[in-house]
């Protein structure tokens, strides 16, 4: 991967700039690469990391496992993208091994869920199975460690 | 009673670390943004890891041999080969140490006699004259400056020697001012050591962290083998300052009286860590090169933003230290800490803490994220601001 997507991977609101000192290269040529990233939908976007054990709202995740019938010149692409669609479905992947669709959905309660899936998922036509499998606890999530914030174990000043 | 009148009169003559007082102050305050560290903020490799926890689990925690494990002597020995061009035999020419700090003493003690000199270039790591001054022998600090880089150079050399001079110490990479010899700086002074029959201690803990180009030892310059002793370690390359493992190699003729007083003093380096040790230099020097990488973003990073702020900074190319002037502040190195530690909670170290001719300056580690660096370098460009303010 280009080094200017690795430092962007670690932290985003990296500036151009910054980025430009830290691979000796001209800003220009940075800011070009970037938003040539950017129109090509390599970077598809910027968002905050949230922890959302500490922001307070109570949200419920799942983790879905669906099993559904592959349509005829389709294949899984129709029903994957249907689900997509699906406001309260953060991520839709196809899967090899057991089931066919692993889905991720955020609501605010249990029973969001649970309706969202006897309503919306299930009867869709092709679905043939749902498993809901819910989140307890998160320690770690897009590659960061989460809940207490780590500590630097090394003394203050060491020679 | 007292026990103080019977204690040597060397060890009492040794003076505590120069930054004792500043380094209490810092420790004891809350919410302190340090740039203070002398190690990596990586762990371990984790294939490290096991290999030490798999070597307790199989119940391998005897002595090792006095020189260390043949097993990790023969890796180390390789190693020297395939990163520097050196060929060291592991029978008789390596030893493994707890930590470079051991090989520097064993060094020092092994060629030093009461009154002799060694020249130590300064700034630089704390260690060496205290442990020149335990074995009796005259630590002479040999001023480096910022409009040479920091490097020893031929003339310096040449003007320190006197007819007591033994012992050469080679601190490069240099700690604290991240600076290194290349080839033919070390080619100009080996010249001079050679012409006087000196002894080199080269201590190349830092030999990985080389950032443009590979790092030289001066063990490959000609004439240099024989006359000199490398120490280096895990502790920067692998992250593993804590296990306390390092190595020396050198000629025969010194390691054989090295480890005579490795076998007394030590016994032999701690067996967990040179099992674990062994790990790593047989698979995870792809894990140096990306440390070292991401060193390098920092350091670049770190440059730039300190010339930003306006503190002079040249660009060190070894280690994870850059030594910016603060003496356009006209505050001493001292103060200067103290203050920036009192009104924005940032830890640096003061350049005097390693010799003399570190004054006017401060080491700043960049072993920390990038974000930690980014809201520290914000603090001190506060700082600076409400200097000026108030000037």
């Amino acid at each position: 991967m280009d080094q200017i997507l690795q430092i962007l991977s670690g932290n985003a609101r990296m500036d151009a700039e910054q980025i430009a000192v830290m691979l000796d290269m001209p800003a220009e040529e940075v800011k070009k690469k970037i938003s040539e990233y950017e129109r090509k939908g390599i970077i598809r976007g910027y968002k905050p990391l949230l922890d959302y054990d500490k922001i307070g709202t109570e949200l419920v995740e799942a983790v879905i496992e669906v099993k559904v019938s592959p349509q005829r010149d389709f294949g899984f692409e129709e029903i994957a993208h249907t689900i997509s669609e699906f406001s309260e479905v953060s991520s839709v992947y196809l899967m090899s091994g057991g089931y066919d669709l692993h889905i991720r959905v955020v609501g605010r309660t249990f029973k969001d869920i649970a309706l969202f899936v006897a309503q919306r998922l299930a009867v869709l036509d092709g679905v043939l199975s749902t498993a809901t499998h819910f989140v307890l606890s998160r320690y770690k999530d897009w590659g960061v460690v989460l809940g207490e914030e780590g500590i630097d174990e090394r003394r203050i000043i060491s020679i | 009673m007292s026990i103080e009148h019977l204690i040597a009169g060397r060890a009492a003559a040794l003076k505590p670390s120069g930054i004792r007082r500043f380094f209490d102050i810092a420790s004891e305050m809350e919410g302190v943004i340090s740039l203070g560290v002398g190690e990596p903020d990586f762990k371990t490799p984790y294939a490290v890891r096991q290999a030490g926890i798999q070597s307790l689990q199989r119940g391998k925690t005897a002595y090792s041999a006095n020189a260390g494990l043949m097993r990790l002597r023969e890796a180390i020995a390789g190693y020297m080969a395939r990163r520097f061009s050196l060929s060291y035999d592991p029978k008789s020419e390596v030893i493994v140490t707890v930590g470079g700090s051991e090989g520097i003493d064993l060094c020092v003690r092994a060629f030093v006699n009461p009154g002799d000199e060694v020249l130590v270039p300064e700034p630089s790591f704390v260690a060496y004259g205290p442990m020149v001054s335990l074995a009796s022998g005259v630590p002479v600090p040999l001023p480096t400056l910022a409009e040479d880089e920091f490097r020893l150079t031929p003339e310096r050399l040449e003007a320190a020697i006197t007819d007591k001079t033994k012992l050469l110490v080679l601190p490069y990479p240099n700690n604290p001012t991240g600076a290194v010899m290349r080839r033919e700086h070390l080619e100009a002074v080996a010249e001079v050591i050679r012409r006087h029959d000196l002894a080199v201690l080269s201590d190349e803990i830092y030999a990985e962290l080389t950032y443009n180009g590979r790092h030289t030892s001066i063990a490959e310059i000609d004439g240099m083998r024989e006359r000199t002793v490398i120490v280096n370690g895990f502790s920067k390359s692998f992250a593993m300052t804590g296990w306390r493992l390092g190595f020396l190699a050198g000629p025969p003729e010194a390691v054989r009286q090295m480890l005579k007083i490795h076998q007394y003093a030590l016994m032999c380096a701690p067996t967990t860590a040179q099992y674990a040790a062994t790990e790593a230099l047989d698979h995870c020097e792809e894990n140096i090169a990306q440390m070292r990488d991401e060193y390098n973003l920092r350091r670049r990073f770190i440059v730039d933003s300190f010339n930003r702020l306006g503190l002079d900074t040249f660009e060190p190319e070894g280690a994870f230290y850059i030594f910016p002037c603060i003496k356009s502040t006209g505050m001493g190195s001292e103060e200067f800490c103290e203050r920036l530690l009192y009104s924005k909670k940032v830890a640096v170290v003061p350049g005097s803490a390693f010799g003399e001719s570190g004054e006017g300056f401060v080491r700043v580690s960049y072993s920390y994220s990038v974000n930690h660096l980014t809201e520290a370098v914000r603090r001190i460009g506060e700082f600076l601001d409400e200097l000026k303010g108030g000037a």
